[in-house]
């Protein structure tokens, strides 16, 4: 089924799958707001999945889901080197102890 | 406002605009942005006190998401705009962000000249190796033989050394350094700052959607780790043998010297002739 198509101001069409609003809600919708007490805190709804953190994560402390999203593996390992705050290209994760 | 605790960077981030931001999974484009953040805020400037100019290209939507004055301007001519605030206010600080197709292909003379006149600018010029915004065309830094989209059978030009142009345009601040070596790039930030005169620093950066997939070069962080492994520090780099050091990204400041600055000098002039209006 073709998708409902709207003309914008400058007489753009837009798709109603573009409809920024629309987008926001979806992205909130899916994700968890992340857990406040690890020692590593994800911010998933800015996260893309790139994997960098846990590539880079010097004591395995990070680890990866089935659809790429980090998750933290094995909380006692983490040392609070903020190697992944300062290689998240999306500012979506901390591991400073004085956060 | 997100309610995110990530200390320094987010204090800095607009965070009416919409995150998350424009970039790719893995572009080290928001890197970059942490590491620049990160060195503005160790210096404890006013925020009020930094201009940030960009023109158009992937990193050039960096200005759109810090909370410092901000100009997001054509295609090419972020400096041209950049020496006009320097100009007009010279007390501010002026950080030009540009890619390597904005910065040596359409604004290359613009480059040049803020380089010759040795202007107080800081351009930070990250080098991804494509103009990727637009599709992934052939840039004047695209390596020999790789594959653009304007050069599928591989690139027959050879590339750009930024460095070697800004320094022989006569910039007296260059240094190179990586995305991945986000300490560097803070520290290479902090000294750019602070240094009068005009200082570049290219940060040579991963493009793992568009560059990395047409040159097969696997996810943001395997050229995360190409860039860790492929590059070498300049002191290292001196006692190597040449053939060991071809092909490698050599990091570091390659000059830092202290040359008369143009606004500065434009000020002196203006008060000499001034002061001559005042003897008639």
């Amino acid at each position: 089924m073709p998708s409902k198509v709207q003309k914008g101001k400058s007489g753009m069409i837009i798709r109603e799958e573009d409809i920024p609003e629309k987008m926001e809600v979806e992205i909130t919708e899916v994700k968890d707001p992340g857990d406040l007490s690890s020692p590593v805190w994800i911010y998933y709804n800015w996260c893309k999945k790139c994997g960098i953190c846990v590539a880079f994560c010097p004591t395995g402390c990070l680890g990866r889901r089935a659809d790429g999203s980090p998750y933290v593996a094995n909380p006692e390992k983490c040392i609070h080197c903020e190697t992944c705050d300062r290689l998240c290209p999306d500012f979506a994760i901390t591991g400073a102890k004085d956060r | 406002m997100a309610n995110i605790p990530q200390k320094v960077v987010h204090d800095y981030l607009r965070h009416d605009k919409k995150f998350p931001h424009v970039w790719c999974a893995g572009c080290s484009n928001g890197i970059v942005l942490g590491s620049i953040i990160r060195g503005v805020a160790s210096l404890e400037i006013d925020r009020d006190d930094i201009v940030m100019v960009s023109g158009i290209g992937c990193s050039s939507r960096m200005p759109v998401y810090v909370d410092f004055n901000t100009l997001h301007t054509l295609h090419g001519r972020a400096i041209a705009f950049a020496t006009g605030v320097k100009m007009f206010k010279p007390h501010l600080k002026v950080i030009v962000v540009t890619g390597d197709g904005d910065c040596t292909a359409i604004g290359g003379n613009h480059l040049i000249h803020a380089a010759r006149r040795n202007l107080d600018l800081t351009v930070i010029l990250i080098n991804n190796n494509i103009y990727g915004m637009t599709g992934g065309q052939a840039s004047p830094t695209t390596p020999h033989e790789a594959i653009a989209t304007t050069a599928p059978y591989g690139n027959i030009e050879p590339d750009f050394d930024i460095c070697k142009l800004a320094m022989g345009a006569g910039a007296t601040h260059v240094a190179r350094t990586t995305a991945f070596h986000t300490q560097e790039v803070q520290k290479m930030v902090v000294d750019a700052l602070t240094h009068p005169g005009f200082s570049l620093i290219e940060v040579v950066s991963a493009c793992p959607v568009i560059y990395g997939r047409l040159n097969k070069k696997g996810g943001p962080s395997q050229m995360m780790k190409e860039m860790r492994d492929n590059s070498i520090p300049l002191s290292a780099a001196d006692k190597l043998p040449p053939e060991k050091v071809e092909g490698k990204i050599i990091r570091g400041t390659l000059i830092k010297e202290v040359k008369p600055e143009y606004s500065e000098m434009y000020a002196d002039l203006l008060k000499r002739v001034s002061a001559m209006g005042d003897e008639e």
